[in-house]
């Protein structure tokens, strides 16, 4: 894809937002995942250029992050946490489910093009386990059945909000371009905070009472 | 019986509690308007003075790190808050900043001021869309309010998926444009660290902590907590309790405190294992309920207190299960840069794969034993050693279990069991 | 003040034994002066430390507290108190080190028996000296495809590799050159390039050198031989005038590879990839065997020895003779060259430079570089290094790792007086003083240099009037150092050897008289011819008028010159004698031929542009080919004329006896700059150099070497593309009253009346092309 003069101006903002512009890498990365998808070769070769790199300096740290995907996922990317703690306690079984369910194996994506699937790390949501992840919005609680119904409504085009996070949501591209520091006018959206977040500051208060 | 103290949590109960408006209404910003009046080296000997110390898992004093930054010496400094929350069971930064990212901004210009620092940077890791729009807008909003850019350059650095770059030196090598591969250590970033600059790495609790520290005084918060582990703290429970979440308290407080507060293990169940402060802190058992869940008191008992997430596994789990699934994320996660830990993960986890199988031997078990002391202290930086802690603290406290896996021909337990939803015909 | 740098040594105790070393060492080096041989795999002493294989692991004690574990002794500087245990003395040690061992083995193929790394691997080494007889491993392997090209001639088995990242480390420290990086992460982590760009950095086979294992391996080499059937040689380069040391490895009479030597004061253990890798044009081309002789029909014949020169002795006496030799002539043979003509010819027409070239540089070489001292260690202390008609990447690789080494490690200021922007001064970030070519004098007046400071300049600063004399002006004034740096290993051996028509041998002007009774003495000659001789040009202009009437010619291309027509016309008239390895445009010409021992088969030495000599013995044995030397010694005793120099030794002592000039130096006559030519709108000053990898002859068969070598593209300014309309891609040509060249456009930052292209690659080359190479106008349309 060819970028637009905006697209490139964004870039330059992100290059800008560093002391020193290899910084810029990371996020620029983010920003050609907005916009394609995924890294590609015209992304780095852009990238090693505004930032007067050799290409193999870019597809180094391109290749080093696991977010940085080499091929198209999904519009809606979808991870399962089947660190031990989410495994133990049906991440195992919910990962198992989707991967028949959508008859996709890990790090595959469906025919339409909805729906990609993996399993993924700790994400740092241990109290609400088992939990999904979908363009790395949190799902918490899951079970294998609500995990289904979730990836079925991403099919129908109509995916079920996150549970921590904006009323709908995004797509994948759209997920990126946040990683890359871009204002999506949502951050108010979505409750502050969970019950177990707010499950010591509850049990203070109702001591103190 | 040690109480909740919420401090950092207080208000995440209010709707709006991350927007500056609610922050600012419980006297938010106040803090650092306070400390911007104080002489530098003032703030610094308060933070020492209140004994506050890193809340990432090292628990080095905060404010003596911060007076390791050489002064006069004409050169940036740097202020880089570590937020790429990554270690397993480790939950705590994410819901913080999602309720309330403005103290961390406060946190921030405060520390920047006490180190003579003009730029400032917060590296969260990628995988937490929300957080980051929260924070990005936080930012957004403290510069529009005056509180940045005044004196204090702000940037959001959004990670990409690697564990590895929790580790202060990798993490820097990361925002610089690297691949987030550990640095040699000397110098220390407090010398060379952000683009060779005198640098203080933070975690974000740490520096969220300051503020509150600065508005009530380093007396206050040395009031708090245990003879060298001092203030509150976010403890993060998880696993097989029937109320998981976040309990914040003074340091010391017991597991088997916490337990009670909230509601206690799984009903019907027993605790089996479970571990202090992530899973590169050694398991602990039964056996350690009431050891204080302090920085000394954890290590007196073998582990660490780490990040303090307190992830709880009851009988139905098995162990070897447990460890091969870690032991596969450090196989995951290991950066590539040493032999030890770069190989050793991969072997590792062929061996625990088999074993849980029940295609291992006894054998294997001192194998995977001398294994992780040729791992353990030989790796280039501590995510090796972590690798080994769920192994050797397991067998430790478990061996009869892997010995039943080889006898079993396979895992005895049925996963079921263990799972959230069992019984309710999910 | 002293003059000797204070070294504060530390003491400090390792397996029981003390040693002192300067401060800063790292404990396995400190080791190594013990004889402890720590078994290390990511260290190397000319990369930064990065402790990564975790091999050298031993225990450490300082002032009585221990660490806690075993550290990376690659990575610790000593320290005072410090004790160390390595693995003869610590178990801790010695297991710590078994157990990494064990582990870089795991994913080891154990493909030793076909891998070309057995017999001198590192890893294989180790491996059998400290550790296990058997592996404790039972899993899966690592796989990856076996290997894969990097670049045209380096290729990747990542199976191998046990992820020390020295090549990589190379790359970014040494060369600047990051085209390859480590990719992936954990156990999957590789070496690799982006997919659409090679390694094609011109020191890419140092990295096949320093890999300890058997991970990348050289195209040219692969599966060629065993190193225990190779017989090493130490040599030095004959592709330039870096200087550096070598190995040529032979089996059976054939070189089958050649590797950087070690040599710390000139190319540490580097070289480029040139070096390394062009060496099989000694037996790629049709070598000469005999001697030929033109017979009355006009055909060449095959002659016998004593024919041969009684033919050759014959017809350099019939007229006056002039003798022209190429750049790559030995310091002895040059010697011997320069001797012949004085004694056996009577003459001081003689000239090294086959290439363009000026009296204003003649006179600067007989004034300020004959027996001049600059060098790298100059470099290393310099606070300024200026370009002058030089691009050290491509004309002097080892000049350019040197100065990239100060840039790197302390922002070495780099000046480039140029019309173009070069890759390598790019890297070097060096300050780019952009002139219209012939305008490059200009520029150097008001240089602020000082006597830390030093002039790097090269062969085509005479290819501007007034240059020169602007180098000795700044140099005189500001008390700088000035080295001159040919591109031709052999040039500043031939200076200093008096191949040249206004020195004798040792920088005696031709001119002082008692320079001429000098060196008469030493030679046993009443007297030495006392006109100063002519130059390159003059002397094929001279057989073209008829003053001249034979030529002995030795490894010249009479088409490195501006003016070949006139170089071939000469040959043509003249009765030439031709020392040479393989059929020429000379030989082609020439009357008698006189085939000659290639650079393998023959010791001596070069002087390289420190005038350090590297010296060389034959790497082939028995070889029946002779020296130049010899030839000349047996073709002046067929005239009647004793040389007394019979071998190469003879020769040697001979110059060492010399001794320096102290008499009267030669004197300076300053050239004014040219004038500035006014453009009309397609109109451009040709510039050009050229690239290290070209059609340079010997280059010839390396088509693994040649795949690496720069594109070849006609540069010209943004400003100028744009009112021709170009854009990069667009077939530019370039054309001269000659003729002319055909290139792809690339728009850089060049000089806005400049056109550049390479003076000697594939489609460009300028000389024959164009009869022009700098300085000249052309016309540049798009095609």
């Amino acid at each position: 894809m060819a970028y637009s003069t905006e697209d490139l101006a964004i870039m330059d903002s992100i290059i800008a937002r560093y002391p020193r512009s290899r910084s810029a890498i990371m996020p620029l990365l983010h920003f050609v995942q907005s916009r394609v998808g995924f890294v590609d070769g015209e992304g780095i070769e852009l990238i090693a250029k505004l930032l007067t790199l050799e290409t193999a300096e870019v597809s180094a740290v391109a290749t080093f992050y696991t977010q940085y995907k080499r091929k198209p996922v999904g519009e809606y990317h979808v991870g399962v946490c089947t660190n031990t703690l989410c495994a133990v306690m049906g991440g195992d079984a919910i990962f198992a489910g989707l991967k028949a369910h959508l008859g996709l194996e890990n790090d595959g994506v469906t025919a339409d093009g909805k729906v990609s699937l993996e399993h993924i790390e700790c994400n740092a949501a241990c109290d609400y386990a088992p939990v999904v992840m979908a363009n790395w919005e949190f799902y918490d609680n899951q079970t294998v059945q609500s995990s289904k119904d979730l990836v079925d409504s991403m099919r129908q085009g109509d995916p079920k909000p996150p549970t921590r996070g904006p009323n709908t949501l995004v797509t994948w591209k759209e997920a990126s371009a946040v990683l890359a520091g871009i204002n999506d006018g949502k951050a108010h959206e979505g409750i502050q905070a969970g019950e177990p977040s707010l499950l010591g500051l509850k049990i203070s208060k109702e001591g103190k009472k | 019986m040690t109480q909740l103290v919420p401090v950092l949590s207080a208000h995440w109960d209010e709707k709006d509690s991350f927007t500056i408006e609610a922050y600012t209404r419980h006297g938010g910003y106040k803090a650092s308007q306070k400390a911007l009046t104080m002489d530098p080296d003032a703030v610094i000997q308060m933070v020492k003075d209140s004994g506050l110390r890193g809340r990432g898992g090292a628990g080095f004093p905060t404010g003596m790190k911060w007076g390791f930054i050489p002064q006069g010496d004409n050169k940036d400094h740097y202020l880089v808050v570590n937020a790429d929350e990554s270690e397993p069971g480790t939950c705590k930064d994410t819901p913080l900043l999602m309720a309330n990212p403005h103290v961390l901004i406060e946190g921030c210009i405060i520390a920047c001021h006490a180190i003579r620092a003009k730029h400032a940077f917060i590296y969260i890791r990628g995988e937490v869309t929300h957080v980051v729009r929260r924070m990005n807008q936080a930012i957004e909003d403290a510069y529009k309010a005056g509180h940045l850019g005044n004196g204090v350059e702000l940037v959001l650095h959004v990670g990409a998926g690697a564990y590895i770059c929790g580790e202060e030196t990798a993490l820097l090598d990361s925002l610089e444009g690297f691949r987030g591969q550990p640095r040699l250590r000397p110098p220390f970033p407090a010398i060379a660290g952000l683009y060779a600059r005198p640098t203080v790495v933070n975690n974000v609790e740490s520096i969220a902590s300051v503020p509150a520290i600065i508005a009530n005084g380093a007396e206050w918060y040395q009031s708090m907590g245990t003879e060298k582990s001092k203030g509150t703290t976010l403890y993060s429970l998880s696993g097989h309790v029937n109320n998981p979440g976040q309990f914040e308290a003074p340091l010391g407080i017991t597991l088997r405190e916490i337990l009670e507060l909230s509601g206690g293990i799984r009903t019907g169940h027993t605790l089996k294992f479970w571990t202090p402060g992530g899973s590169s802190t050694p398991i602990f058992t039964q056996d350690h309920l009431d050891t204080p869940l302090d920085y000394e008191g954890v290590s007196a008992a073998g582990s660490m207190l780490g990040t303090k997430a307190l992830q709880i596994f009851d009988e139905t789990t098995c162990v070897v299960r447990a460890v091969l699934r870690w032991t596969e994320f450090y196989k995951h996660e290991s950066c590539g840069k040493c032999t030890p830990c770069r190989e050793g993960t991969w072997w590792l986890v062929q061996i625990l794969r088999d074993l849980e199988a029940g295609k291992g031997t006894e054998a294997d078990l001192a194998k995977l034993l001398d294994l992780c002391d040729n791992i353990l202290g030989r790796s280039f930086c501590a995510l090796g050693d972590g690798a080994t802690s769920p192994i050797t603290s397991s067998i430790k406290y478990f061996r009869d279990e892997y010995i039943a896996h080889i006898t079993h021909g396979g895992c005895p337990f049925d996963p079921v069991a263990s799972t959230l939803f069992v019984g309710v015909g999910a | 003040m002293t003059t000797a740098e204070i070294v504060d040594m530390i003491t400090v105790v390792i397996d029981g034994f003390e040693v002192s070393v300067p401060k800063g060492t790292l404990v396995i080096r400190a080791a190594e002066q013990l004889g402890i041989q720590i078994p290390r795999f990511c260290d190397h002493p000319l990369l930064d430390p990065v402790g990564a294989c975790r091999q050298c692991l031993v225990d450490i004690e300082i002032n009585g507290r221990a660490f806690p574990k075993p550290q990376a002794s690659c990575t610790i500087p000593v320290e005072p108190g410090m004790i160390v245990k390595t693995q003869l003395t610590s178990p801790v040690a010695d297991k710590a080190q078994q157990g990494v061992m064990e582990l870089l083995l795991i994913n080891h193929p154990l493909d030793c028996p076909v891998c070309d790394k057995g017999g001198e691997c590192p890893l294989q080494n180790q491996a059998l000296s400290s550790g296990h007889s058997e592996s404790r491993f039972q899993g899966v392997k690592r796989t990856f495809e076996k290997p894969i090209n990097i670049s045209s001639q380096v290729l990747l088995d990542r199976e191998r590799c046990v992820l020390c990242a020295r090549c990589t480390r190379f790359s970014e420290q040494i060369a600047s050159d990051p085209f390859i990086t480590l990719n992936e992460r954990g156990a999957l982590q590789q070496v690799g390039i982006y997919e659409k760009q090679p390694f094609t950095s011109y020191f890419s086979g140092n990295t096949v050198q320093i890999c300890p294992v058997g991970a990348l391996t050289g195209a040219s080499y692969r599966f060629r031989a065993r190193p225990f059937d190779l017989v090493s040689t130490p040599s030095a380069c004959e592709h330039c005038a870096s200087g550096c040391d070598m190995r040529t490895d032979v089996r059976r009479g054939k070189t089958l590879r050649r590797l950087a030597g070690e040599d710390a004061s000139v190319n540490e253990e580097w070289n480029c990839d040139k070096g390394r890798w062009a060496f099989k044009y000694v037996t790629a081309v049709d070598r000469l065997a005999h001697p030929q002789i033109r017979n009355s029909d006009g055909e060449l014949v095959q002659a016998s020895w004593p024919e041969a020169l009684a033919a050759a002795a014959q017809g350099l006496k019939a007229s006056a003779s002039a003798v022209l030799i190429g750049g790559r002539t030995t310091h002895e043979d040059a010697y011997g060259y320069s001797k012949f003509a004085r004694i056996a010819l009577n003459t001081n027409d003689i000239d090294f430079r086959s290439r363009v070239s000026s009296d204003e540089e003649r006179e600067f070489l007989a004034t300020h570089i004959v027996g001049s001292t600059t060098t790298y260690l100059d470099i290393d202390r310099a606070d300024h290094v200026v370009l002058v008609g030089f691009e050290p990447e491509e004309e002097s690789p080892i000049v350019f790792l040197r100065i990239n080494k100060q840039f790197r490690k302390r922002a070495l200021k780099v000046t480039s007086i140029g019309s173009k922007l070069s890759i390598g001064v790019e890297k070097l970030k060096g300050e780019f003083v952009k002139v219209a070519p012939g305008e490059e004098a200009t520029a150097i007046a008001g240089l602020p240099l000082t006597a830390k400071s030093v002039i790097l300049v090269g062969e085509r600063a005479s290819e501007s009037a007034g240059v020169l004399s602007a180098v000795a002006a700044l140099a005189s004034s500001t008390s700088a150092k000035v080295a001159w740096i040919p591109r031709r290993a052999g040039e500043r051996g031939a200076l200093e050897a008096g191949a040249i028509g206004n020195l004798l041998p040792g920088g005696r002007p031709v001119s002082d008289a008692s320079a001429r009774v000098d060196i008469a003495a030493l030679w046993n000659a009443p007297s030495l011819p006392t006109t100063v001789g002519r130059s390159n040009d003059e002397i094929y202009a001279a057989v073209n008028s008829g003053d001249l009437g034979a030529l002995l010619v030795g490894g010249v291309d009479p088409l490195d010159g501006l003016n070949s027509t006139a170089a071939l016309a000469a040959l043509d008239k003249a009765f030439v004698v031709s020392l040479e390895i393989a059929p020429s445009e000379v030989t082609q010409r020439a009357n008698v031929i006189l085939p000659v021992a290639a650079i393998t088969e023959k010791s001596g030495s070069f002087l390289n542009w420190e005038g350090r000599a590297r010296k060389f013995d034959a790497a082939v044995d028995n070889s029946l080919n002779r020296s130049d030397l010899r030839i000349l010694s047996m073709i002046a005793q067929e005239m009647g004329v004793s040389l007394n120099l019979g071998t190469v030794t003879a020769a040697a002592k001979e110059i060492a006896s010399i001794g320096t000039w102290d008499g009267a130096r030669a004197t300076m006559k300053p050239i004014k700059s040219g004038k500035t030519e006014s453009l009309k709108d397609n109109e451009f000053i040709l510039t050009s150099w050229r690239r290290l990898l070209d059609l340079g002859t010997l280059q010839k068969g390396e088509d693994n070497l040649a795949g690496t070598a720069r594109q070849c593209v006609a540069v010209i300014s943004p400003k100028r593309a744009a009112s021709l309309g170009v854009v990069d891609g667009d077939q530019l040509k370039i054309s001269s009253a000659l003729g002319a060249v055909t290139l792809p456009a690339l728009v850089e930052d060049i000089h806005d009346d400049a056109v550049w292209a390479p003076r000697n690659s594939r489609g460009s080359q300028l000389l024959v092309n164009l009869g022009a190479a700098h300085g000249a106008v052309v016309t540049v349309v798009k095609i």
